[in-house]
C-alpha cells in the first residue's frame, strides 16, 4: 500500500472542464494532476485534480472562470 | 491520375495529417475513459483539437465544439435537436440532403414548417425572400455557405445579420467551405455551425462537428456512454459530452488537429486565393470550348466548384470518360442537391463537377481543360 496523504480532490461536470484545468495548472505550474474519482464521490466527471492542501489558492487563482462540480478533502 | 472530386473529400492531405493519425492508432486510449496515461493522452488529444477548431471558427468556448463523425451527423444533431412542432423554418434552394432530408423528416413527423428562398437560373437567391418569408412562429434560418453543386456563395454575413435583427437561430453548414474560406461565427452571429473534417479541412474521413454559440441549446440527438454520469438515467446536459454520446474518433481528430494546423502556418488566405486562380483558370479554359454548358455564378467569389454539361452527353457518361480516357476524377450525377437541380434545369442529365483543392497544380488544370474540349469535339 503506497501511504495515504490528505489532498485536496476537484470534480467536474465534462471531461472537457477537466482537461482545461490540467492545462491551466501544468502553464502555470500549479501542483497536481488528475486522477480516477475515489469511488466514495459520487462524480459526474470519471476524472478528477488532486493537490496538495496548501494549493488551493494557486489552483483557484489559475482556473477562474472553471466551476467544478465539487471540492473535497480526502486522505487518499 | 488528377484527382478533381475535392468537393467530395480531400484525396490528398498534409504529410504531418498521415503521420498524426498513425501515432494516435499506435498510442492513444480512449479518451473520457480511464485515467491512465494512454486514456489521457487521448483526452488531451481531443480538447487540444477542440481548442484549435474554436478558435478556428471563432467560437467562444473550446467546450462549446462537438465532435460527430460528418457533418450530416453535426447537422441532424442541430435541427432534430432544435425545432418543435409549429417552429417555422427558412432554408434555400441551394441546400445538400444532409439539410434537406432532416428539415423533410421533421416537417412530416413533427410538424415543423418550411419554407425555401428559391434559388434562379444561376443558382442564385435573393436576400429579401429571408425578409418575405418571415413569420412570427419563425424560429431559424438554415443555409448552406455555398451550393456544393454549383460553387455559388450566400452571405452568410448578411443572412448572420438578419437573424441575429429578428431574433432568429442561424445554423450554417460550411461542409464546402471550412478550410477554404476565413469564418468568424460570433463576427457573421451563427448561432450553429456544422463542419466535415475531411474535405476543405484536409483532415481524415470520420471528423467533423458543430460548434455552438452562447446561449444555444441543443437537445441530443444519440445517448449513451460518455464517461461522465455514470449512474444517472438520462445523458448529460452539460457541452460537449450531451451532444457526444459513445466513443469519440480521437485518431481521426488528432489527424484533424495536424490538418488545422497546416491550414494555419499556410495561411487561409493563400489557400483560398490558390484555390481560386485554379478554379479561374478551368472556367476560362473551359468557357471557350463549343459545346460545354457551365452552371453557376462566377461573377464574384466562390466556392473552387466548376458544375458543367458537355454537348448532350448525360453527365455519369462525361464523368466516366474522363476516368477511363484520362484518368481524371470528377463526380457525376446529382451530387445530392435535388433542389438546385430543379433550379438549373439539369434535373434530368444531372452536372459534372470538377472541385479544386490546395494540393491541384496549374497543369492539372490544364490536362482537364484539354480532356473537356476533347471530349466536347468528338
Amino acid at each position: 500500500m503506497r501511504p495515504k496523504e490528505l489532498r485536496y480532490v476537484i470534480t467536474f461536470f465534462t471531461t472537457a472542464d477537466a482537461m482545461a484545468v490540467e492545462k491551466r495548472c501544468k502553464q502555470q505550474g500549479v501542483p497536481g494532476r488528475l486522477i480516477p474519482v475515489p469511488t466514495r464521490i459520487t462524480a459526474s466527471c470519471g476524472m478528477a485534480w488532486s493537490l496538495p492542501l496548501d494549493a488551493k489558492a494557486e489552483f483557484d487563482a489559475a482556473t477562474q472562470g472553471i466551476s467544478p462540480e465539487g471540492c473535497y478533502e480526502l486522505l487518499i | 491520375m488528377i484527382y478533381l472530386d475535392n468537393a467530395a473529400t480531400t484525396l490528398k492531405k498534409p504529410d504531418s495529417v498521415y503521420a498524426a493519425v498513425l501515432e494516435a492508432m499506435r498510442t492513444l486510449g480512449n479518451s473520457a475513459r480511464g485515467v491512465h496515461a494512454q486514456a489521457l493522452s487521448a483526452a488531451r488529444t481531443v480538447y487540444e483539437t477542440r481548442e484549435k477548431i474554436a478558435a478556428f471558427f471563432g467560437c467562444a468556448e473550446a467546450s462549446h465544439v462537438m465532435f460527430t463523425q460528418n457533418a450530416t451527423q453535426a447537422l441532424n444533431t442541430a435541427l432534430f435537436g432544435l425545432f418543435l412542432p409549429g417552429d417555422h423554418v427558412i432554408t434555400t434552394d441551394l441546400e445538400h440532403n444532409s439539410v434537406l432530408r432532416p428539415l423533410y423528416r421533421l416537417s412530416r413527423e413533427q410538424g415543423v414548417r418550411l419554407d425555401f428562398v428559391p434559388a434562379d437560373r444561376n443558382g442564385n437567391i435573393d436576400d429579401a425572400d429571408f425578409e418575405r418569408l418571415l413569420r412570427p412562429e419563425t424560429k431559424a434560418i438554415v443555409t448552406t455557405h455555398a451550393s456544393n453543386l454549383t460553387g455559388n456563395l450566400l452571405d452568410i454575413s448578411a443572412v448572420g445579420k438578419f437573424a441575429l435583427d429578428h431574433g432568429l437561430l442561424y445554423i450554417v453548414d460550411a461542409s464546402q467551405t471550412a478550410g477554404s474560406f476565413p469564418i468568424d461565427m460570433q463576427k457573421q452571429n451563427f448561432s450553429v455551425l456544422c463542419f466535415t473534417g475531411h474535405k476543405g479541412l484536409m483532415g481524415p474521413q470520420g471528423t467533423g462537428g458543430l460548434c455552438v454559440g452562447e446561449g444555444v441549446k441543443i437537445r441530443p440527438f444519440m445517448v449513451g456512454g460518455t464517461g461522465v454520469h455514470s449512474y444517472s438515467e438520462t445523458h448529460p446536459d452539460k457541452y460537449p459530452e450531451a451532444l457526444e454520446a459513445g466513443t469519440l474518433n480521437a485518431h481521426g481528430l488528432a489527424g484533424l488537429s495536424a490538418a488545422v494546423d497546416f491550414i494555419n502556418e499556410t495561411g487561409i488566405g493563400d489557400i483560398h486565393r490558390y484555390e481560386t486562380a485554379l478554379m479561374r483558370r478551368f472556367h476560362k479554359g473551359i468557357s471557350s470550348v463549343s459545346g460545354v454548358t457551365v452552371y453557376g455564378d462566377f461573377s464574384g467569389d466562390r466556392a473552387p466548384i466548376v458544375a458543367l454539361n458537355i454537348n448532350d452527353l448525360d453527365s455519369s457518361e462525361a464523368a466516366d470518360i474522363l476516368s477511363q480516357d484520362f484518368d481524371i476524377a470528377v463526380r457525376a450525377g446529382a451530387h445530392c442537391a435535388p433542389r438546385m437541380h430543379r433550379a438549373l434545369g439539369t434535373e434530368s442529365r444531372g452536372a459534372v463537377r470538377f472541385s479544386l483543392g490546395w494540393f491541384n497544380t496549374m497543369e492539372e488544370i490544364d490536362a482537364a481543360i484539354d480532356a473537356v474540349r476533347s471530349i466536347a469535339e468528338k
